[in-house]
């Protein structure tokens, strides 16, 4: 039995499902890396996500226009941003709290919405697959890498770029501020505020179209709770990289791979009872947390902070 | 480029505060003015007015005769006026190059253009001897260093008055020489300087004029030549000072605080405190000088029990209370005024009374039987803060609400009323006003005469040398020498950089 696992084309399915599983991590993460490295922690990540996948779904479903769903789904996670910032930013309110308030929220609403206008779950035609010209043709890292829907490319492509702003743009200079040293910030004419309402902003969009990716290009279905939990290892996931987008993506990789092979263990129907296989992805992150808690360098020291003005 | 800058008849009011009342102050190009005044005299208030921190209640700015209105701290940059505050506003996970850049428009748009701006920091460094690397982090940088980058910071926004906030307290006499070079030639280059101080012989030394206040006003105002310490310290204070004590003979005593080869670790898990040796005889007040973090702290919260020991002892009067919790080391004698006295020294939102019985709550006659007797509390607290001249609105109040001078008493009430035969004080005066101050010090000779042996910590020269009967230096957690009270400032400054002495 277990020797099915290491026939090539299960590996490379596994491989392949891995890639395509990392992509709601990867929105979701690096975007609540935004925030984080602001100093605003968005707990609220997995509500933003189930109100984001319900908007593209339903679009789609209504409209069959994917782009249309998806810019919708990122224009709702922008207002549950605005949200999340107000809470957070502007109420100075406590970052847990309220995050596990816009989750609950968003689960309700989107199952309150899914009952009323749906009903029924019915399967919708999400983003296809994309083969890439020449590359798709590979062997081995053509099915893997390249032959994912666009949605999956954009994910990865979002890694390099939130590199590249975090660390080479004034934007990025403003956001780490205020994340390390909102004083400092402050001192020098920057709104606090401001800065941390872009990135909050910038996060919940992005989870935004972590849900769409969910339900118009991966699953093609909506239903109550779809993202069980991905937007919470999402947040955790961004403690696993330290704050910075490159390890963000290993960890999203390494915990969709195990995800994706536990999955194919419970599809090839190997003697692994599925409820074990099914934690192993968790339990791997609460390991890899552990670890993770040691690095402590890049932290923002303002995380959770509200900033107000001394004396 | 600034000429003048006048501040004409400013008036601040907080709720239930007059902070500063007509205010008059000018400045002029090509000097330095020295702002002296007590804290709560309303130095900071005003500076934080020029620097449109905080709005005024009446009264105007003038920048070259011009009125002018400031909705915040970019709208006096943009004229010209830069201040560094005492606490730096620099972000510590940045780099020099990036902390100046932070907030500036960038030449390429969206991306930074940080090469360009190292090149002008260094050119900047170069002009006013402000040397620091560009691409260090800033964490990693010496207190008076991160100063520079604060400086730079204003420079490279064009400002050419510079309000400096209590710059020297965190330097030591050396780097305060060479940080008054800088602000000499920052002077000769045609800048304003305001320098605020408390330190009567820096302003002496530093400034061309001096404005003092007290209460919110203006009590007076010297050309630097044609003044004294003895002046400005009446001015500041309103009424004549004592800054030399009289200390009655001590016969040679037992050690009663013994420390042999003590090792410590800082918070970050680092030797802080390196196989120091000391005693600390009965009546006598031992002066620990020493530039911050050089292992002060951690001796004093390893003695005091709040911190673990990792070799050596500790020993009072012959008892060892090496690793002892702080509770069995207050019942040993031993009094603590620690450093942070807003974290360690009191609970905030306590009231007065809470915070006065915190270590002798648990036992008669303050209670009985797990039940406090309000009476005696009351008696008790009324009786110290009478004693201690704590100035309260009653003994609910929570501290936070007293000023730092009145909360420094009341610890000193707490702490002494168990009449201990060792106290650990750190840094007691820091932050306190000069009236405070002197009292303060008062009440540790007294309790010298009284056969405590007293561990002193402090930062301030001038405070180690009055009052210590002997002066160890401290420098990397190590005692680099034991040297007697009248030992000049400059020597002291030597060995607080490492220069050894023999023993």
């Amino acid at each position: 039995m277990l020797e099915q696992l290491f026939a090539p084309a299960v590996i490379i399915g596994i491989l392949a499902s891995g890639i395509q599983l990392a992509t709601p991590y990867l929105y979701a993460s690096i975007g609540e890396m935004f925030s984080q490295v602001s100093g605003v922690l968005n707990l609220g990540v997995e509500g933003v996500m189930l109100i984001a996948a319900f908007v593209a779904y339903y679009v789609a479903l209504k409209t069959s226009n994917l782009i249309l769903a998806l810019a919708l789904a990122a224009l709702a996670g922008a207002l549950m941003g605005l949200l999340t910032a107000f809470l957070s930013v502007t109420l100075k309110a406590e970052q847990g709290i309220s995050g596990i308030g816009i989750y609950l929220f968003g689960l309700g609403l989107s199952d309150l919405l899914f009952l009323v206008l749906v009903g029924t779950p019915t399967a919708i035609r999400g983003f296809p697959e994309l083969d890439l010209p020449v590359l798709s043709s590979m062997p081995v890292l053509g099915p893997i890498l390249f032959s994912q829907n666009i949605l999956v490319y954009f994910a990865f492509a979002c890694v390099p770029l939130a590199w590249f702003v975090l660390n080479k743009t004034t934007l990025g200079l403003k956001v780490r501020a205020v994340g390390q040293t909102p004083e400092a910030a402050d001192s020098l004419g920057i709104s606090v505020a401001r800065v941390r309402y872009i990135a909050v902003i910038v996060a919940a969009t992005m989870a935004g179209i972590a849900g769409a990716s969910l339900s118009i290009a991966m699953f093609n279905i909506f239903q109550q709770n779809l993202t069980s939990g991905m937007g919470f290892i999402a947040v955790a996931l961004v403690y696993f990289g330290g704050w910075r987008p490159f390890r963000v993506m290993l960890g999203a990789l390494l915990f969709s791979m195990v995800n994706a092979l536990q999955l194919w263990i419970q599809t090839l129907g190997i003697g692994l009872p599925s409820d074990i296989a099914g934690m192993l992805p968790y339990i791997l992150t609460i390991i890899a947390l552990i670890f993770a808690a040691r690095q402590i360098v890049t932290q923002p020291t303002a995380l959770t902070k509200p900033f107000e003005r001394g004396e | 480029m600034i000429q003048t800058v006048e501040l004409r008849n400013i008036t601040k009011r907080f709720p239930g505060v007059l902070a500063n009342d007509r205010v008059n102050l000018q400045v002029r190009a090509g000097e330095i003015l020295a702002l002296l005044g007590e804290n709560g005299a309303g130095k900071s208030t005003l500076m934080k007015i020029l620097y449109g921190m905080y709005h005024p209640t009446e009264g105007e700015i003038l920048v070259n005769g011009q009125v002018v209105q400031f909705k915040s701290p970019a709208d006096a940059l943009a004229q010209g006026i830069g201040m560094i505050h005492q606490h730096f506003q620099l972000v510590p996970g940045f780099t020099v190059v990036e902390n100046v850049a932070l907030g500036l428009k960038s030449s390429r748009g969206p991306l930074t253009d940080l090469d360009a701006v190292s090149k002008r920091v260094r050119e900047l460094g170069a002009q006013y001897g402000l040397h620091v690397d560009p691409n260090a982090l800033v964490w990693q940088l010496a207190v008076g260093q991160q100063q520079r980058v604060e400086i730079i910071k204003a420079l490279y926004r064009d400002a050419s008055l510079l309000i400096l906030d209590e710059p020297t307290a965190v330097l030591t006499p050396q780097e305060v020489q060479e940080f008054f070079g800088i602000l000499r030639r920052l002077r000769d280059a045609g800048n304003a300087l305001i320098f605020i101080s408390h330190k009567l012989y820096e302003v002496i030394s530093i400034s061309d004029r001096v404005t003092a206040l007290r209460d919110g006003r203006v009590v007076g105002e010297v050309e630097t030549k044609a003044t004294t310490q003895q002046e400005l310290a009446r001015m500041m204070v309103g009424r004549q000072v004592v800054t030399r004590w009289e200390k009655s003979d001590m016969p040679p005593s037992d050690a009663v605080l013994q420390i042999k080869q003590l090792a410590v670790s800082n918070d970050k898990g680092l030797g802080a405190v390196n196989h120091l040796s000391l005693d600390v005889r009965a009546g006598e007040i031992l002066g620990i000088a020493g530039v911050s973090g050089n292992g002060q702290r951690e001796l004093a919260e390893a003695i005091a029990g709040m911190r673990r020991v990792n070799a050596g002892t500790v020993q009072i009067a012959g008892k060892d209370v090496t690793n002892c919790s702080p509770e069995q080391v207050i019942a040993a004698s031993v009094s603590f005024i620690p450093e942070e006295r807003m974290v360690m020294g009191v609970v905030r939102e306590f009231s007065v009374a809470e915070n006065a019985i915190l270590e002798t709550h648990n036992r008669p006659p303050l209670s009985k039987r797990t039940f406090f007797d309000f009476k005696q509390i009351d008696a008790h607290v009324t009786k110290l803060v009478r004693e201690y001249d704590v100035k309260t609105p009653s003994l609910e109040t929570p501290v936070k609400s007293l000023s730092g001078g009145n909360i420094q008493k009341l610890i000193l009430a707490r702490e002494l009323a168990r009449d201990p035969r060792v106290l650990i004080a750190a840094q007691p005066t820091r932050g306190v006003d000069i009236g405070a101050t002197e009292y303060i010090h008062k009440r540790l000779i007294d309790q010298r005469a009284a056969g405590t042996a007293i561990l002193l910590i402090s930062e301030d020269l001038e405070e180690v040398r009055a009052l210590s009967d002997r002066i160890a230096v401290m420098y990397e957690g190590e005692i680099v020498g034991i040297v007697p009270p009248d030992t000049s400032v400059e020597e002291l400054g030597l060995m607080m950089a490492g220069a050894q002495k023999n023993l």
